[in-house]
């Protein structure tokens, strides 16, 4: 076999024998060698968990072996799912809805990851929740951006504030603040460009809109929501880095979960940078959001698809 | 961040070792690990990297190191040297068909950079001299249509739709009109998909039964994770591609993904996206994308010195 049909073939066997493996050893072996760490290993790095944090979890389970938690092979799934789960809680927040309507969410993200449908999404979410709800095209930049987010609009039956293509995305915001609190809107949210974090200019329009916003009313926005790719890998951390660095983030949605990938990188994410998660997005329908748990996320990276 | 100082890692590393001849079993062993982490921080696929680890370390063992070389050094030298072999040489070429048009079908997961692509592409062709027409064969992502519309405005290249329409018609009405119109070049946009949604790669695979497209290519996004092997494989086994492009190489990612997508293709990543302008692509340089999932284009310059 050349090196590629090896390797093919291998990764075949990896991808398919997850959970094989992990019962089988579990029936097999009385004990826990080092192969079966070397593969529980391999599940988080596969996983996109990434080399610290995947240290960092293999200690704890050297540990718990040490300390008898772990006893048999059928003791360490449920242990290191516990654990994550664990890293990826929430502290229990300062109680929301306190501040006077309208609401102010700012959506923002690196190119493609899903803002734009994740607003239409949320907006649809709110609407049930029997909330007034607006949303605002701050991607003037993009073609045909202000068009889509017009179409999620018009499929959640939400107001749409907008300007020209190529117009000051602060102004946008400007206005959509002013109008939520003309309407009485319960809450407005804020689309803005997809930009890679790394570009300085970009990111000082990302400070100006927050501004702008913050000036019409001093706490806001009350929710700055960091969309990442869950296809993405370690770069989502200098991601979460660099956006927060520009406005405060309050929270990660997590979209294209209904694909392969596992976004196990929103793991170290929390644990280096203590950003929760609050969303997932699982399809590109508009009730493909779900707020996250994190005990099924941890067994979610255990199960093969 | 691991990958800045892998570099001096393998310097610490091989301290011990100075003066000596040949590199032990012991010592490659111990400067692997440091490649295997700097590996996996970069988002090369885990298998890929175990097994280019075995390998290094089979033509590592034994080496007679160079005189102008310290150990750490000669190491990053044949980590180098395989991560450039396993990319594959240049080949930012679009097969040209000998009976025009040539049919170009972009394919990939949702908002890797196809739309936009495809604009950057037509672009290129034009300023080659080439005709080109691209075609609107996503008829569901909001305001797609609208999106590539506004793209050949912007580039005075003609956009062919038909709406709603199903995909694979739009695809072979869109290769008469290039007929028709003497458009020598034809870029299918298709909708952003899942390689596990069945339905929608057997659209695909329709749309390639129809109208055979010369080219398919697979645009990746450079950010992507550990799952890149599993949607390129996918992708590759469903169509059989004929390379990759590879998107928002613009960022600080370190794109391993490109390493591994080209471990388990075998096709040529063929062109970088290198921003959101359209004029932001560029031929793909397997050794620069080498240093750069090293992250040390400075220290592979002093060896190639060496
Ligand atoms: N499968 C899947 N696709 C998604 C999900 N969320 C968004 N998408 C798709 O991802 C693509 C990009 O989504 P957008 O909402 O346009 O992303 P964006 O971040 O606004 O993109 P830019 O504004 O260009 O930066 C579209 O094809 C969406 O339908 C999800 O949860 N699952
Ligand atoms: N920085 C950067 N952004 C890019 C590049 N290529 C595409 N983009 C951006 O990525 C986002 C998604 O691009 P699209 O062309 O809409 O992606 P797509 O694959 O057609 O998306 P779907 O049709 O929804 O699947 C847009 O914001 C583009 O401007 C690139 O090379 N660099
Ligand atoms: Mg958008
Ligand atoms: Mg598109």
């Amino acid at each position: 076999m050349g090196f590629f049909d090896k390797l093919k073939a291998g990764l075949e066997k990896t991808r398919k024998s997850f959970t094989e493996k992990i019962e089988q050893l579990v029936i097999g072996y009385a004990t826990i060698d080092d192969e079966f760490l070397d593969d529980l290993e391999a599940v988080l790095l596969s996983a996109d968990v990434g080399v610290s944090t995947t240290a960092k979890l293999m200690t704890e389970i050297r540990s718990g072996i040490k300390s008898k938690e772990i006893n048999y092979p059928e003791d360490l799934k449920p242990f290191l799912q516990a654990k994550i789960s664990v890293m990826l809680l929430r502290e229990p927040q300062v109680e929301q809805d306190i501040h006077e309507p309208p609401v102010v969410m700012l959506i923002v993200g690196v190119n493609g990851v899903g803002k734009t449908t994740t607003i239409g999404k949320l907006a649809s979410y709110y609407h049930e929740a029997g909330k007034k709800v607006l949303i605002a095209a701050g991607d003037t930049f993009r073609a045909a951006a202000i068009d889509q987010l017009e179409i999620w609009g018009q499929r959640t039956n939400t107001e749409v504030i907008k300007h020209a293509e190529g117009s000051d995305p602060a102004a946008v915001a400007f206005d959509a603040v002013q109008a939520a609190k003309a309407r009485r809107a319960d809450i407005v949210i804020i689309d803005t460009a997809g930009r890679l974090h790394t570009k300085s200019n970009l990111m000082e329009e990302l400070k100006k809109i927050n501004r702008v916003i913050a000036k019409e009313i001093p706490d806001a926005p009350h929710e700055t929501l960091l969309v990442l790719d869950a296809t993405t890998g370690q770069n989502a951390i200098n991601q979460a880095k660099l956006f927060g660095d520009a406005v405060k983030l309050s929270g990660v949605v997590l979209t294209k979960l209904d694909g392969t990938a596992k976004g196990g990188v929103v793991i170290a994410i929390k644990n280096e940078l203590n950003l929760p998660v609050k969303w997932v997005g699982v399809g590109e329908g508009v009730n493909d959001l779900r707020p996250f748990d994190p005990a099924e996320f941890a067994a979610a990276l255990f199960a093969d698809k | 961040m691991v990958f800045e100082s892998l570099a001096d890692k393998l310097q610490q590393t091989f301290k011990k070792l100075r003066g000596r001849g040949k590199l032990s079993e012991s010592d490659v062993t111990e400067a692997l690990k440091e490649v295997r982490m700097a590996l996996l921080e970069a988002d090369v696929n885990f298998k890929v990297v175990k097994d280019l680890v075995a390998k290094i370390k089979e033509r590592a063992i034994g080496q007679e190191v160079l005189e102008s070389l310290t150990p750490a050094q000669h190491v990053i030298k044949i980590v180098n040297e395989e991560l450039t072999n396993l990319m594959g040489g240049t080949q930012s070429r679009i097969a040209i068909a000998s009976r025009p048009p040539t049919v170009i079908m972009l394919v990939g997961l949702q908002g890797a950079g196809k739309t936009t692509t495809a604009g950057k592409l037509a672009h290129l062709l034009k300023r080659q001299g080439k005709r080109p027409l691209m075609v609107a064969a996503d008829i569901y992502r909001p305001a797609a249509i609208k999106q590539l519309e506004v793209l050949g405005e912007k580039l005075e290249i003609p956009v062919f739709t038909m709406g709603q329409e199903n995909p694979v018609n739009i695809a072979k009405k869109a290769v008469d009109q290039a007929l028709m119109m003497a458009r020598d070049i034809v870029i299918i946009d298709t909708a952003g998909r899942l390689h596990i949604n069945e339905e929608l790669m057997n659209e695909l695979k329709s749309i390639k039964q129809t109208v055979k497209p010369h080219e398919i290519l697979l645009v990746v996004d450079a950010m992507t994770g550990q799952d890149a092997v599993n949607v390129a494989e996918t992708f590759n086994k469903d169509l059989g591609l004929d390379g990759v492009i590879l998107t928002k190489l613009d960022g600080d990612a370190r794109g391993g993904a490109a390493l591994s997508i080209k471990a388990v293709t075998g096709q040529p990543i063929k062109f970088a996206g290198m921003g959101e302008k359209l004029d932001a692509l560029e031929p793909f340089h397997p050794d620069r994308m080498a240093s750069r999932i090293l992250g040390m284009g400075d220290v592979l310059s002093l060896i190639e010195k060496a």
